[in-house]
């Protein structure tokens, strides 16, 4: 909520860039940052893969902090790191280098503690489950009474517009609503953090317009921090209080990009002129990341 | 034109229930297979019957030698309707209890196969698990698991059946043990493949529930592993019918369907063997349709595409 408000272009928080070729000049208001915690608190973060070609620098020297309650996309050509990243922060890859915080714990203790959901590129529902023991699974994996379970499943199959839908099987929805149902799933622990990896990457643009809308509503309603990867640029605009832009090889962030506008936003925004200059800064960065390449 | 129409009308036309013109290309082949036994049964045994009847310096026409071929007390190759009759007789005209009845020795085989058979799964479940989880078994475990299998059966049946008898142990459990010996491999091999076939995003999603290993294998690999687990079923249950059978050669052969065919083989009595082969034909036949029936009930419970 803290953010609707924000009159600036830049948010509060400390936006390091590496390199910081569209940094912005405004001093960060330091009083700002240092009320709210940080969800994700990066600092020289980097990750090589060892492969059969020999090493791959899937992140260099990230340095990034996200405060409670935001939105953030992360957007970049194939291979820049932004899905790395995100399971960096999910502690399902570990940085060879630097250090990285998740509500001030490690990204380990934070998995422990099931601060996070994470959704996939593909739903990957379980496909012996009917939806709502899918939505089911990390409650009773968790050990959630069966109660407990019921009442939580019902509330978020609601959340996602899935009510009706609980006795089916994965295979008798359409695309659209598995990747619901997956949300569903993600948010039944009610997770403090969402970790977003491309989640509409596979669906048409118009389901993929009407699940965007619904997502901001939810993370309207719910408060909760988000992270999004998305190599679309309306989506990530659409979307976001802030974009991360990256490049690849070596994965970087090349800048970090604020948008401020309302909470409440409805896909007719597009058509504004402030929405067209933050989506043309946000392609700007990724084509001087591109002509790093060359 | 109108004559090949003619021809495709033709079963609706001869009035032909629905349930025969489904099932006639089962129909055509078994008769097919019929046909073809009667001929190599006509084939392979009319020398011997010439020759007795030149013994016997009787004059004979072609069809008494047709005749002789499918009616020989010893044929060489029995004719179908010899051994179909031998095998009704020798199931339903003696009590159940009597050593000449082939259901008692059906029943004796079976038993041994069915506890083989769950012996070996159970086994096989367990192993796979094991190998999946621990690493190093894998690589230590899993060449010792093919040897086993290239080990002849036939060379360690006796040895099982002695050792177990010299403690003691006879009966029903050395011709299990034998029969599990063969039959836990394919249960293994496919259930190693079936519980580390769930896919990277799935093993994600648990490592990000923070789910220990008990809650990854219960939830995932398991379910995952199902229909791998009744591929390797269905082999496996005709293994162990071969290995419960094998086991029963060498000791003596006092009963079982391994017995029959050893006797058989003794007094010459091919009808009987021949009879005993189709008993454990019917024996893996029923077994595997069942096998296939639970396949198909679990399948329904997950969910699986009608």
């Amino acid at each position: 909520m803290a953010f609707a408000s924000s009159p600036k272009l830049s948010t509060g928080l400390v936006d390091r860039m590496r390199p910081p070729e569209h940094a912005r000049g405004d001093a960060e208001t330091a009083a700002g940052s240092a009320q709210r915690a940080l969800t994700v608190d990066a600092r020289g973060v980097s990750l090589t893969f060892h492969t059969r070609d020999g090493e791959v620098q899937a992140l260099s020297n990230v340095d990034l902090q996200i405060g409670e309650g935001e939105f953030v996309s992360f957007i970049g050509p194939s291979g820049c790191g932004k899905t790395t990243l995100l399971r960096v922060i999910a502690d399902l890859e570990r940085p060879t280098a630097g250090t990285i915080l998740v509500n001030g714990i490690t990204p380990e203790d934070a998995r422990l503690q099931r601060h996070y959901g994470y959704i996939f590129q593909a739903p990957a529902l379980y496909p012996w489950r009917t939806v709502e023991r899918n939505v089911a699974l990390p409650l009773e994996i968790m050990g959630f009474g069966t109660e407990e379970r019921r009442k939580r499943v019902e509330r978020y199959l609601k959340l996602v517009n899935l009510s009706g839908f609980e006795r089916k099987f994965p295979w008798q929805l359409s695309g659209g609503m598995q990747q619901r149902a997956s949300i569903a799933r993600a948010l039944s622990f009610d997770p403090e953090l969402l970790l977003m990896d491309e989640p509409f990457g596979a669906l048409d643009e118009i389901v993929r317009d009407h699940l965007n809308e619904q997502l901001l509503r939810l993370w309207d309603q719910t408060g909760k921090t988000v992270l999004f990867v998305t190599h679309s640029i309306p989506e990530a605009v659409f979307l976001s209080t802030k974009i991360v832009v990256m490049s690849p090889r070596p994965g970087r962030i090349i800048d970090i990009v604020s948008c401020d506008f309302p909470r409440e936003r409805t896909l007719e925004i597009r058509e504004t002129a402030e929405f067209m200059k933050v989506a043309q800064r946000v392609r700007s960065g990724l084509r001087s990341g591109h002509s790093y390449d060359e | 034109m109108t004559s090949s129409a003619d021809a495709l009308a033709l079963p609706q036309a001869v009035g032909w229930p629905t349930w025969l013109i489904k099932r006639a290309p089962v129909l055509v082949v078994v008769s097919i297979l019929i046909v073809l036994w009667y001929l190599a049964a006509i084939l392979m045994n009319a020398p011997m019957v010439r020759d007795a009847f030149e013994r016997a310096e009787t004059q004979y026409a072609v069809s008494d030698l047709i005749a002789g071929t499918l009616d020989s007390e010893r044929p060489i190759v029995p004719a179908p309707h010899q051994v179909m009759a031998q095998l009704i007789d020798s199931v339903f005209n003696y009590p159940l209890d009597s050593p000449r009845s082939l259901a008692y020795h059906a029943w004796v085989t079976l038993s041994a196969t069915v506890a083989g058979f769950a012996l070996g799964a159970i086994f096989g479940i367990l192993l796979a698990v094991l190998i999946v989880h621990v690493r190093t078994l894998e690589k230590s475990l899993l060449p010792w698991v093919i040897c086993s299998q290239m080990v002849p059966i036939l060379a360690i049946a006796p040895i099982v059946i002695v050792v177990l008898g010299a403690i003691g142990i006879r009966g029903l459990l050395p011709k299990s043990i034998i029969s599990a010996y063969l039959c836990f491999f394919p249960v293994t091999i496919g259930m190693v493949k079936g519980l580390t076939s769930p896919d990277p995003m799935q093993l994600d999603l648990m490592r990000t529930w923070s789910a220990n290993k008990w809650q990854v294998l219960w939830k995932l690999r398991w379910p995952a592993s199902i229909p791998f687990l009744f591929a390797s079923l269905k082999v496996s249950v005709t293994i162990s019918l071969v290995g419960a059978i094998v086991a029963e050669l060498p000791t003596g052969a006092q009963a079982g369907i391994g017995a029959r065919l050893l006797t058989g083989s003794y007094y010459g009595q091919t009808v009987q063997i021949w009879a005993a082969l189709f008993a454990a034909a019917i024996i893996a036949t029923v077994l595997i349709a069942l096998i296939d029936a639970v396949a198909r009930l679990t399948a329904w419970q997950m969910g699986a595409a009608r």
